[in-house]
């Protein structure tokens, strides 16, 4: 359960512009010249206000998406189709619904060409370390939401990612779940040590995680600043450091760069409305 | 065509006053006794109108309110369709009749259903395609398509052959545009996270694409069950040696209305019963939905 060898993770992102094409024909700029590097086995958390382009940085990280301008370099080689080694946690569950949870876990190794035994073995240890034993047959459908986003984790990791990308995996979470949740993933994380692409709105999750917190600024987004998280590891549960004195301090320094961005995008989405209402 | 009307569901919680100091079996009991009453009473009431109704045709028939000649009766039905299970028809036992018209709409069904899954899907699944062949497929779509039978008996001859081609295009085109929409509405996430997992794009279809399309195409086979039935019966009375196509035209010549009335009623029950095995299908095919998904039953015919 270590890292895929061939591929040793780290993510660089030099000067990437993505651009959309919107519905209506117009051009829309989700990111622009985003430079962003994640060393091999470092934790980044991605904050930033609501639609700055933050799950489009993943899908380039993933290779679901083509930069328009610039160059995505995963475990240094360039990004062309789907990026090798890299998993995803999407913020909605990508369970399938037809298929019960050891066949949900199992999908990894049984695309890349597993034995049906072999892949639905490793299916059942993923199972048992995320605590689901017991519910391999199950549909997804008739588990917690909790239990369906250790489903995801195991799905995402039984493929032994050097590269992990999150999308809000814990959004949808009550906030005790989110914080066993939380635990878990750095427990996971410790023993295969991936290069982890983290985006959360949580900026006390985004703390506790990681090594690295980006601010992006209000779309199209860019890194405004990166803030180090020099708090030593392991570091338990988030509700245990939460107001210890350094984790205080980093948290008005991450929250003082980001809300300027957050009412800066705020403003700008009360005047579109506004502008609406005006030609409706 | 025989259509069931919607059984209402029986009441599933009963209402909830606990008498003081009774205990939950006792309610149990109760509410249990009172879906069952809730069930006999809508039975009695269905029964109670199939009486009215074929009273009042029989007595009717016999009194002279309704002419037997045209209308037939009841008990005509049932002495006709007795003659035809012990003497077979003018051409061939009655039972072959059946046999012959299963087998057209099977075969059409199965053809249909066939090609209208893997047209959906490729067309579905590869937009170039549906652009080049969509407009054809309206044009072929807009056609009055019992008419086709015409050609198709013209081309074929009078045999089975003929009938199942009508029966599969009428199938085909339920079938395929219910799967290509299924296709086109797959959920995006579930695609990336398969291709990220690392499928191939053969992967993708048979394990996301299809699986999450089935739904729809399981809700037109519904559909497409009772149009191969129709295809095969109009494609028999457009020109045919056998069937149940042929037994109606026969019965149509000679003024014979309580044998239309006995072919209509054998048909009713075939799909009927096809209805029934779909259901079943349908249950274990969908067997990953909540339940409440798969309780309500789609009448198709
Ligand atoms: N496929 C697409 N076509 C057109 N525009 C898109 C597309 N994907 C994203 N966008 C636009 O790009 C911008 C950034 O979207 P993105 O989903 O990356 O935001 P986000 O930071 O993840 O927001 P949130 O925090 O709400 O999830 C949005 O304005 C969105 O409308
Ligand atoms: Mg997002």
């Amino acid at each position: 359960m270590t890292a895929a060898a061939d591929t040793p993770g780290g993510v660089d992102l030099v000067g990437v512009t993505k651009r959309f094409v919107t519905p209506t024909g117009g051009v829309m700029t989700a990111i622009r010249d985003i430079n962003l590097s994640v060393a091999p086995g470092e934790f980044c958390a991605i904050v930033g206000p609501t639609g700055c382009g933050k799950s489009t940085t993943l899908t380039l990280a993933a290779g679901l998406e083509r930069p328009t301008a610039g160059t995505v370099t995963v475990s240094g080689k360039p990004v062309d189709g789907i990026t090798k080694g890299a998993s995803f946690v999407f913020q909605a569950d990508a369970l399938m619904p037809w298929k019960p949870v050891i066949d949900n876990v199992a999908l990894g190794p049984m695309f890349r060409g597993m034995p049906h035994a072999e892949s639905r073995a490793r299916a059942m240890e993923w199972l048992q370390t995320v605590g689901l034993t017991g519910f391999e047959n199950h549909y997804p459908h008739q588990l917690s939401g909790g239990m369906r986003k250790r489903v995801s984790l195991a799905a995402a990791l039984i493929n032994a990612p050097s590269i992990l990308l999150m999308d809000e995996p814990f959004s949808a979470l009550d906030v005790q779940t989110r914080a066993i949740m939380s635990n878990e993933l750095l427990n996971l994380w410790e023993r295969q040590r991936p290069s982890v692409m983290f985006v959360t709105h949580d900026l006390e999750e985004a703390i506790g995680l990681a090594d690295k917190v980006v601010v992006i600024t209000a779309g199209p987004g860019t890194v405004k600043a990166v803030f180090d998280i020099d708090l030593p590891r392991p570091r338990g549960a988030v509700q245990d450091i939460r107001f210890e004195k350094r984790f205080l301090e980093l948290y008005q320094q991450i929250w003082g760069a980001l809300r300027e961005e957050v009412e800066q995008a705020y403003a700008r989405a009360a005047d579109a409305t506004r502008n609406q209402g005006n030609t409706a | 065509m025989t259509a069931e009307i919607a059984q209402p569901q029986a009441q599933r919680e009963a209402p909830t006053q606990t008498p003081a100091g009774a205990s939950e079996q006792a309610l149990a009991a109760q509410a249990h006794a009172r879906v069952l009453r809730h069930k006999r009473l809508v039975l009695l009431g269905q029964i109670g109108i199939a009486a009215f109704i074929l009273g009042g045709w029989q007595i009717g028939a016999m009194t002279g309110v309704i002419d037997p000649f045209f209308f037939g009766s009841p008990v005509g039905i049932v002495i006709r369709l007795w003659d035809w299970g012990l003497n077979g028809t003018a051409y061939g036992s009655f039972w072959l009749q059946i046999w012959v018209t299963l087998e057209e709409a099977l075969l059409g069904f199965l053809v249909g259903v066939s090609s209208g899954i893997v047209l959906g899907v490729l067309l579905g699944e590869i937009p170039y395609l549906a652009e080049v062949i969509g407009p054809y497929i309206k044009i072929v779509n807009a056609l009055p398509r019992i008419v086709l039978g015409s050609i198709f008996v013209m081309w074929l001859g009078l045999g089975l052959p003929s009938k199942v081609v009508l029966a599969a295009v009428l199938v085909f085109f339920v079938v395929f545009f219910n799967a290509f929409q299924g296709v086109r509405s797959v959920d995006r996430n579930l695609v990336s996270n398969a291709r990220i997992l690392g499928a191939s794009r053969l992967q993708v279809v048979r394990h996301v694409v299809v699986p999450s399309a089935m739904t729809w195409i399981i809700a037109s086979l519904h559909v497409a069950l009772g149009f191969s039935i129709i295809g095969a019966i109009v494609g028999e009375f457009l020109g045919s040696q056998r069937g149940l196509g042929l037994v109606i035209a026969t019965a149509q010549n000679t003024f014979d209305a309580n044998g239309v009335f006995g072919a209509m009623l054998v048909i009713g029950a075939l799909a009927l019963s096809a209805e029934a095995l779909m259901a079943m299908v349908e249950r274990r095919l969908l067997a990953w939905q909540p339940p409440s998904n798969t309780d309500q039953n789609i009448q198709g015919l």
